[in-house]
């Protein structure tokens, strides 16, 4: 029993952090209806601001996780202001090609300037456990859940508490009403853009504490945020989370009872599960 | 006016005038083509995984590239090396062999990862261009009946074999005898031969223990809790792996956090726990695993060249952490480089008739004389088995070879400092 208990925990921990970084896909979506595709680059240069950080200053990744938001906040709302919302009024393939570029910058970047090697953040608990009862809970693993639990929180209350949250929410709901009320439709895309890259510069952050960094790792993260976010709902926050939990325990639960080779089909059948029977995903609205 | 004007047009080239040049052309070329490819010298296309999930390694073997063709060169054989990543993707694998043939490369080395040397294999038959196999051991690749084929590492069963072999000597040096074992692998070519090679060879070298379970996980995972935990909950007391860099680490890291204490971590033959980055992100975690594998012979003169054009291009990288990789692919590039010396010509047909007549007595890797058989293969090269003392990679098994005595069964996770 022990061992399912520690299976499970494992893949919840590990999902948590999935469904923070899909929750930057879902938000940049949901607002601005533009797909990133350099959404798992982006991660990815959080993962490296949290190894280049441990590695000189010393500073633990829970530590760099808001120097790293705001750094990924400034690249996200500068792509959006500068570039992005030249595309929004044109057709998808566009800026869907336009996104794909620059992902492929931002990797073959990452690859220039750190090399093709796995970098580690090793940190002084990336050995440790804690035991609670049978359970054995790796330390860096439930740091990772706990820091994306908060963030998401912090999300939440942003977008339902602040006034730019509101009027983030309004303009979401619609674009045309915010114009009409005198919202900066382009400022707060802007500004949504920036909250999703710092959403998922955090979880490459809190990855970095589970998981060795290469560059290589972008689209594979990409790819896994999309799956997340069409289980739990195209622009739902509650449903990234859910989506990304589920993704971590299923995973889990299949490489255990079939085999581990196979734990990655299993998102796939739940992606294909989910389209089949509720194509707006788990917490998606109804188009 | 006229004359004038047409003086100034050029002269239309009458067809008789453009076929002469062009024979004339074409044999100026076919008489000097051989003697630029002898002031060139033997031109190698090395093609390795120096991206991707095989990066490490990929970069490691391409070490011997920067130092090759100095040291090549005293031995009086000028090759220039034409490189190529086929960022740890088989695919790519073939079409970069395409290329480096298509520019010229006379000769082919690589690659590391048995799926990609299968898929240059194919494409170096189809040319009629030799290949020199560096390190991937899939047997299928030696099999088939190629006749451009040569490879200087052993097959998975080789490998396993002595592997293996040496796992027995192991228990007899330590008086130990663990009762189970789980079996871990990649499920990509390299990790399924040898699986292959492991289900054949147990039952018949009649081990101590029973293989209570074989676990197999994607090469490019980048957790194996899952896959620990699996291992653990069998209680095996021996855990057998066959790993490349990154998944090593992986293993040894969720070995320690989910506290299971197996009595060793032994690969039968393969990469991954004697490499530098094992060492840098384990620390103490990486001391007393065993690789039983062909290693160097620190005796050997070429060794001792090579080591020091090593350390001299690269003085922060210890040799011990690359010699696997740098040993191998440098003795590919030997391979090549004599047989094109004792051919005199890098016409692919003299270069596959001097590479079937190889026997390289001075060379770095245990074992005896580099040569190959019908097959194109050497099945001359022996295994050691080496431990992880002080974070670095010792031998102790053979005896005869041995640095220093086996630990086995290694301290726990909690006791090491």
């Amino acid at each position: 029993m022990a061992v399912y208990l520690n299976i499970v925990a494992s893949g919840l921990l590990t999902g948590l952090v999935y469904g923070l970084a899909a929750l930057g896909l879902s938000v940049i979506f949901g607002v601005v209806r533009v797909v990133n595709f350099a959404h798992g680059e982006m991660m990815v240069i959080g993962m490296y601001g949290a190894v280049v950080l441990a590695g000189w200053p010393g500073l633990d990744p829970l530590l760099a996780a808001p120097l790293i938001a705001a750094f990924l906040f400034a690249i996200g709302y500068v792509l959006q202001r500068g570039l992005i919302n030249a595309f929004i009024a044109r057709p998808e393939h566009m800026q869907f090609i336009l996104l794909v570029g620059v992902a492929l910058m931002i990797v073959n970047g990452l690859l220039m300037i750190f090399g093709p090697d796995a970098r580690s953040t090793n940190v002084e608990y990336g050995f440790e456990t804690f035991e609670v009862g049978a359970l054995l809970l790796d330390k860096a693993r439930v740091y990772a859940a706990g820091a994306a639990l908060l963030t998401t929180a912090v999300l939440f209350a942003f977008f339902r508490y602040s006034r730019p949250g509101k009027a983030i929410r309004a303009c979401a709901d619609n674009q045309l009403g915010a114009r009409v009320v005198g919202l900066d439709v382009e400022g707060l895309y802007a500004l949504t853009f920036g909250l999703g890259a710092a959403c998922v510069g955090i979880a490459g952050c809190l990855m970095a504490l589970v998981v060795d960094v290469r560059s290589q790792l972008a689209p594979e993260y990409t790819l896994l945020s999309f799956i997340i976010v069409i289980i739990g709902g195209l622009g739902s926050l509650a449903g990234a989370l859910l989506g990304g939990v589920l993704i971590g325990i299923s995973e889990a639960l299949a490489g255990f009872f079939l085999l581990p080779s196979m734990k990655s089909m299993f998102s796939y059948a739940l992606l294909i599960l989910v389209l089949v029977l509720r194509p707006q995903g788990l917490l998606g609205k109804r188009a | 006016m006229t004359r004038s004007s047409d003086r100034r047009r050029p002269r239309a080239l009458s067809r008789r005038q453009f076929a002469t040049g062009a024979l004339a052309a074409g044999t100026l070329a076919g008489l000097g083509a051989p003697a630029i490819a002898q002031a060139a010298g033997l031109r190698i296309g090395l093609v390795l995984p120096r991206t991707g999930y095989l990066a490490q390694a990929g970069q490691s073997c391409f070490r011997a590239a920067e130092i090759a063709p100095a040291l090549l060169g005293e031995a009086g054989v000028k090759v220039e090396i034409l490189s190529a990543d086929f960022e740890s993707n088989v695919e790519l694998a073939r079409a970069r062999t395409e290329k480096l043939i298509n520019d010229g490369a006379q000769i082919m080395v690589g690659c590391f990862d048995s799926g990609g040397t299968s898929a240059m294999a194919q494409v170096c038959e189809q040319h009629g261009i030799p290949l020199v196999i560096n390190i991937g051991s899939a047997p299928q690749i030696t099999e088939q009946g190629y006749k451009t084929v040569f490879r200087n590492f052993p097959t998975s069963p080789q490998l396993a074999r002595n592997g293996l072999a040496l796992l027995k000597d192991l228990f007899a040096a330590t008086n130990t005898a663990p009762k189970t074992a789980v079996f871990m692998h990649a499920n990509d070519t390299f990790g399924q031969s040898a699986r292959a090679a492991f289900d054949q060879l147990v039952p018949q070298l009649a081990f101590p223990f029973e293989v209570l379970d074989r676990i197999s996980y994607d090469p490019r995972a980048q957790d194996l809790s899952v896959e620990i935990a699996k291992a653990k909950a069998t209680k095996a007391e021996l855990l057998l792996v066959t790993t490349r860099a990154a998944d090593a680490i992986l293993t040894v890291r969720e070995l320690v956090k989910q506290r299971y204490e197996p009595m060793g971590v032994v690969s039968p033959g393969s990469p991954g726990m004697y490499d530098e980055q094992f060492y840098k992100t384990l620390g103490k975690y990486a001391d007393y695993c065993i690789t039983n594998v062909p290693w160097y012979d620190p005796k050997s003169a070429l060794t001792g060249r090579v080591a020091a054009a090593f350390k001299k291009q690269f003085p922060s990288d210890p040799f011990e952490a690359h010699a696997f990789n740098v040993g191998f692919t440098y003795e590919a590039l030997l391979v090549a480089a004599m047989a094109y010396k004792r051919a005199g010509s890098a016409d692919p047909k003299a270069l596959l008739a001097a590479l079937r007549q190889t026997d390289i007595a001075e060379h770095m890797m245990i074992g005896g004389p580099i040569g190959f058989d019908e097959k194109g293969q050497n099945n001359r090269i022996a295994s050691a088995a080496v431990q992880n003392r002080e974070r670095r990679p010792t031998v102790v098994l053979p005896k005869a070879a041995a640095e220093q005595a086996p630990v086995f069964p290694m301290p726990g996770w909690a006791q090491r400092s």
